[in-house]
């Protein structure tokens, strides 16, 4: 399985990764070696095969809804990089 | 060319639990920003989710209530984007196996009809945080404290062919979550958000066209315009031999103007899949049940009974029933007032008009159902008269004082319904007006006489110095008059 | 001292012939003077390891002493520690101090241990070298007197490597494809992966959030057993975690194995493995038949498929898992971002590294549309075929051994230039973290002065029974007790 530069420039944009084009090229190699390896699942058969998400047959437990948090704004935002009037500061986002 | 209009709703409902989806921290509305956000909300590396049980026992209560099958395996799925409002970098959803499947809603039309709108599926999800753009040397602040509130998604099949029909499932959907206590309502705090799929064909065609989806509308009246405003772009579109392009359109209810949401980037592909922190919820009978039982009475089930219990015609049944709060203020103001028709027209008249010019809800209001039912009372036993009883609510309302009695005294408010003094006072003033009374006395027409009529009352309450009996005065005038 | 067990140092403690003060400054005067040659921690906590020995000494004055009040030991650095810098061996979170603890370090803390620091890892636990971490690489104690720098395995190379070298007794680790027992038979130690769900996941920083599992690293399996005491059971906070008894893991060390079933996986006998590793391994099998073991051959038919379906399953859950990296909360954040995703691009390519972003990019690649059947639902449909192959086997024998690493440690930058390479380093112990099932990495001979470990594998929830072989084979061996010059 070969991956394009394409698609990996495509992935990377979702992924929020910048590439530069040597980093592409590289990249081409080295998911194409990867994607060749798991190719191998091609191989089986599993017509009949429920898909497996988690280990365990466990289901999940509920919580009951009472509040157990306080404020932690003082320690959460002290490491943080940039804060401003208890808002975390982004660059300016547009709608 | 003739188009039928085709729309489906989604609204978001944020649900009422005391603590978020996935953590126990509080999700009361108004804290200062960010002192909501704790570990598990601003996704501190390392910490997991834990699901909230009431989310699930509300969005069942809303399965049961719009018919719906409740799936007993529900599985949650992330939702991947990138946004600064969504701290974890995807959202935890349901896709493929929602909690709420196929059930449905009827709701009343104008011309009396009844229409159902199916819904699709319903599924619980978390709420992102929000995004302030106020400046902040350039740059936007984002505040975490609604990052993990619990929502269900609501989608309907797309059942309505126009605005009327939209709102009126809007408003019955409204209607139901505050019914159902399952979430506050409050569409200015954003509990319910609105994003409404609009597409159109020629009429009488099978086929679907092209839809567009207009996002986050958070009221009634909004939500009409912008159906309004997008039908009619879409059909200068299409006639003018266009296409529709689907999309995500923002519409800007202050200027009545919307456009694409669309960025440079390519479409999102949201890469959902099974949350591996999360297992699948099983939801057995018993739990179910449990659920059922909770449920309270429902606005249609109400609407009937106020008809029955309160002789109400089906308009004010229905205005009455609707919400939640609103029902509970009228019936708390029956109980002290009893009667329910004048109690219906003060709720609908003085009190709505007052909630409106003040934009508060009927949880905010300043006088409680029992005041107004007190005052109900003395209107209906004439102590006061209707201008007098506005008098008295105006003082209710801006909390001088609580007591529907004490006022009437305190402001001499009283009627005077003695009927000698009164006869005393009609004497004095026909006395003072010959003119009138032989130009009454002359006139054949009945419609003219009633009209000359309230050329007395002026005079006969300001005698009274406004605390004449209306009524009475009335009674007494066509008597001493001649009929 | 340095070369006592826990359980050792446990009993010299109690008997008051060392303090807890005495014991954290010996290892962490070890550490100073030795940790230069193996980069085997990434912080070192002095002050607060003293702090946390006197306050276990007057624990223990008071008559309030667990087995672990005052034993020095070492998390490895993805574990969160409140107000100690958590890096996950990223640049990411190069000065991350987390205002929270892991359940983890919470239950170590209560028992009155002494953490001594934070160990090196692989970048967010994804390597099999240790190469990956931001914070340089760890050097193997094994071969060094040959002049030579092997990799200690990875990702918990900084724990093996610290407890090899007899830095710290035990440490923690976590296990997502080997990440236990390969460094552990690497390293010539011993190491447990739990079953999934046994030991709490809330704080252990996610790399694949259905495989990771904490664990324990030590040198004997008794010190394995008196660990997971600490770190097994329920909790509220993790919704994978389960809600079983934990039974006393030391109660059973000494059972005697006769008539254990233990089950060879031909896969697993492949041609994959050097003559030299394979006549370790049966040899230490005919140890277990002394025992009173029965052996035979056992099937694991879809083992060989384990990679692939790993190297889809892992990175895609970790696409999402370390999504939350975006620079706007906490961690690394590029210099003057000019737009928001310039923010975002920026801070993910200066902050990971270059494993991490190849595992990000896969990942998002298999769950993208188009692609998410015939890679993510395939993976998963394998998941179950491999892991009915374990629920077939484990009908037949208790427990399934093999090797654990196809060769013994190799040199650093010997297989960095080819990922597949380095993914194949892991092929005997992915299958079981599909699986979910326990498994250790027992100290069982050498090849060429390194050492080679022999993987036990057990059913659910029989971690007693590992642990138990395990010890059985320590009274009989010594290959544990070895320690590198």
């Amino acid at each position: 399985m070969t991956i394009s530069r394409e698609d990996i420039e495509k992935v990377a944009v979702l992924a929020r990764i910048r590439v530069d084009d040597e980093q592409v090229s590289a990249l081409e190699n080295d998911l194409g070696n990867i994607l060749d390896l798991v190719d191998q699942l091609s191989a089986a058969d599993t017509d009949a095969v429920e898909p497996l998400a988690h280990p365990l047959d466990a289901v999940q437990r509920l919580r009951p809804d009472e509040v157990t948090e306080t404020n932690q704004r003082e320690a959460f935002q002290a490491i943080a990089p940039a804060t401003e009037n208890g808002l975390y500061l982004v660059p300016r986002v547009i709608e | 060319m003739q188009w039928d209009i085709v729309i489906g709703l989604e609204i978001h409902v944020q649900l009422a639990t005391q603590t978020k989806i996935f953590s126990g921290s509080s999700t009361a509305y108004g804290a200062e920003p960010n002192t909501q956000a704790n570990a598990v909300d601003l996704a501190m590396p390392g910490t997991l989710p834990v699901p909230n049980e009431q989310a699930f026992r509300y969005a069942i209560m809303f399965g049961l209530a719009v018919n719906a099958e409740i799936e007993r395996r529900s599985v949650f799925e992330r939702k991947n984007y990138f946004y600064p409002d969504l701290p974890k970098g995807y959202q935890t959803t349901q896709l493929e196996r929602p909690i709420v499947g196929p059930g449905h809603v009827d709701i009343d039309l104008a011309n009396g009809q009844t229409k159902r709108v199916r819904i699709h599926h319903a599924h619980l999800e978390e709420d992102a945080g929000k995004s302030l753009h106020e400046d902040f040397h350039g740059m936007t602040g984002v505040d975490l404290n609604r990052a993990g509130t619990p929502l269900i998604e609501v989608v309907t099949e797309p059942d309505m062919s126009n605005a009327e029909e939209a709102v009126a499932f809007a408003k019955k959907l409204h209607s139901l979550v505050t019914s159902l206590g399952i979430c506050d309502g409050d569409m200015s705090q954003g509990s319910m958000r609105f994003d409404v799929n609009i597409s159109l064909k020629p009429k009488g065609s099978d086929t679907l066209g092209t839809r567009t989806e207009t996002k986050n509308l958070n009221s009634f009246r909004f939500m009409e315009q912008a159906i309004a405003h997008e039908v009619e772009r879409q059909m200068d579109i299409l006639e003018d031999g266009g296409v529709i392009v689907q999309e995500t359109r923002l519409y800007n209810g202050d200027r009545d103007e919307s456009r694409s949401m669309r960025t440079k980037e390519e479409a999102n592909d949201y890469r959902y899949f099974p949350c591996p922190d999360l297992l699948p919820v099983e939801i057995d009978d018993a739990f179910i049940e449990h659920a059922r039982s909770r449920l309270p009475e429902l606005p249609d089930a109400r609407k009937a009974r106020f008809k029955e219990q309160y002789s109400l015609n089906d308009y004010d049944a229905g205005l009455l029933s609707g919400d939640a709060k609103l029902s509970a203020f009228f019936e708390e103001a029956v109980s002290h007032g009893k009667d329910a028709k004048l109690t219906a027209n003060w709720i609908q008249g003085e009190f709505s008009a007052r909630l409106n010019a003040e934009e508060k809800t009927v949880a905010e209001s300043p006088i409680t159902g029992a005041q107004l039912g007190d005052l109900i009372v003395r209107i209906a036993d004439n102590t006061v008269s209707s201008s007098g009883a506005k008098k008295v609510f105006e003082t209710l309302w801006n909390g001088e004082s609580d007591n529907v009695d004490a006022i009437i005294d305190a402001q001499g408010l009283k009627q005077v319904s003695d009927t000698g003094e009164l006869e005393k006072m009609v004497d004095e003033v026909l006395a003072g007006m010959p003119d009138q009374v032989a130009q009454y006395q002359g006139e054949d027409d009945p419609k003219k006489r009633k009209k000359m009529l309230g050329g007395f009352m002026g005079p006969l309450m300001k005698a009274s110095k406004g605390q004449g009996n209306p009524k009475l005065f009335n009674e007494i005038l066509v008597k001493k008059l001649g009929g | 001292m340095h070369n006592k067990s826990v359980a050792e140092l446990s009993r010299d403690l109690e008997s008051g012939k060392v303090s807890s003060v005495e014991l954290a400054q010996q290892f962490l005067d070890r550490i100073k003077q030795q940790d230069d040659q193996f980069n085997s921690f990434i912080s070192v906590t002095e002050d607060q390891a003293l702090a946390d020995a006197k306050a276990a000494d007057e624990q223990r004055a008071a008559g309030n002493a667990t087995p672990w009040t005052g034993i020095p030991f070492a998390h490895k650095d993805i574990f969160c520690t409140s107000g100690v810098r958590t890096t996950c061996g990223s640049r990411m979170l190069e000065n991350f101090v987390p205002p929270y603890n892991a359940t983890v370090t919470e239950n170590f803390r209560k028992a009155g241990a002494v953490c001594l620091g934070k160990t090196n890892m692989d970048e967010f636990a994804m390597g099999s070298s240790n190469e990956s971490s931001h914070f340089g690489p760890v050097t193997n104690p094994w071969g060094l007197s040959n002049g030579e720098k092997r990799v200690p395995g990875g990702s918990s190379g900084g724990s093996a490597a610290a407890v090899a070298a007899r830095l710290v007794p035990a440490a923690t680790a976590t296990d997502t494809g080997g990440s236990i027992r390969q460094p552990a038979a690497l390293c010539g130690i011993t190491g447990l992966k739990p079953t999934y769900g046994r030991v709490s996941r809330y704080g252990m920083i996610a790399f694949a959030s259905s495989l990771d599992q904490g664990g324990t690293m030590a040198r004997t399996a008794e010190d394995n057993a008196l660990m997971l005491n600490v770190m097994a059971g329920f909790d509220p906070k993790d919704s994978t975690s389960v809600d079983r008894a934990v039974p006393d893991y030391t109660a059973t060390l000494n059972e005697p194995l006769k008539g254990l079933r233990i089950g060879l996986p031909k896969e697993y006998f492949s041609d994959q493995l050097s003559p030299a590793m394979e006549e370790q391994v049966r040899a230490a099998v005919k140890e277990y038949e002394k025992l009173g073991a029965t052996v035979k051959e056992v099937s694991l038919p879809n083992a060989k498929l384990a990679i692939a379906a790993y190297y889809v399953i892992a990175p895609a859950e970790a696409s999402a898992n370390l999504s939350r990296f975006d620079g706007v909360r906490y961690g690394y954040r590029c210099e003057d971002p000019k737009d928001l995703m310039d923010l975002y691009t920026r801070t993910r390519a200066e902050g990971f590294g270059t494993e991490v972003k190849r595992r990000i990019l896969v990942g998002t690649y298999a769950l993208s549309a188009g692609y998410f059947d015939a890679y993510y639902l395939k993976a998963q449909k394998v998941r179950r075929l491999i892991q009915q192959d374990f629920i077939n086997a484990f009908k037949e024998v208790d427990v399934l051994m093999s090797p654990t690493t196809p060769s013994p440690a190799f040199a650093q930058g010997e297989k960095t230039s080819d990922p597949v390479t380095m993914y194949l380093e892991d092929i005997f112990t992915i299958a079981v973290n599909l699986a979910g099932v326990p498994a250790m990495s027992v100290p069982a001979g050498f090849v060429d002065g390194l050492p080679v470990g022999l993987q036990i594998i057990a059913n659910y929830f029989d971690e007693a029974r590992l642990l138990n072989a395990a010890h059985q084979f320590q009274q009989v061996t010594d290959w544990h007790q070895r320690e590198p010059q």
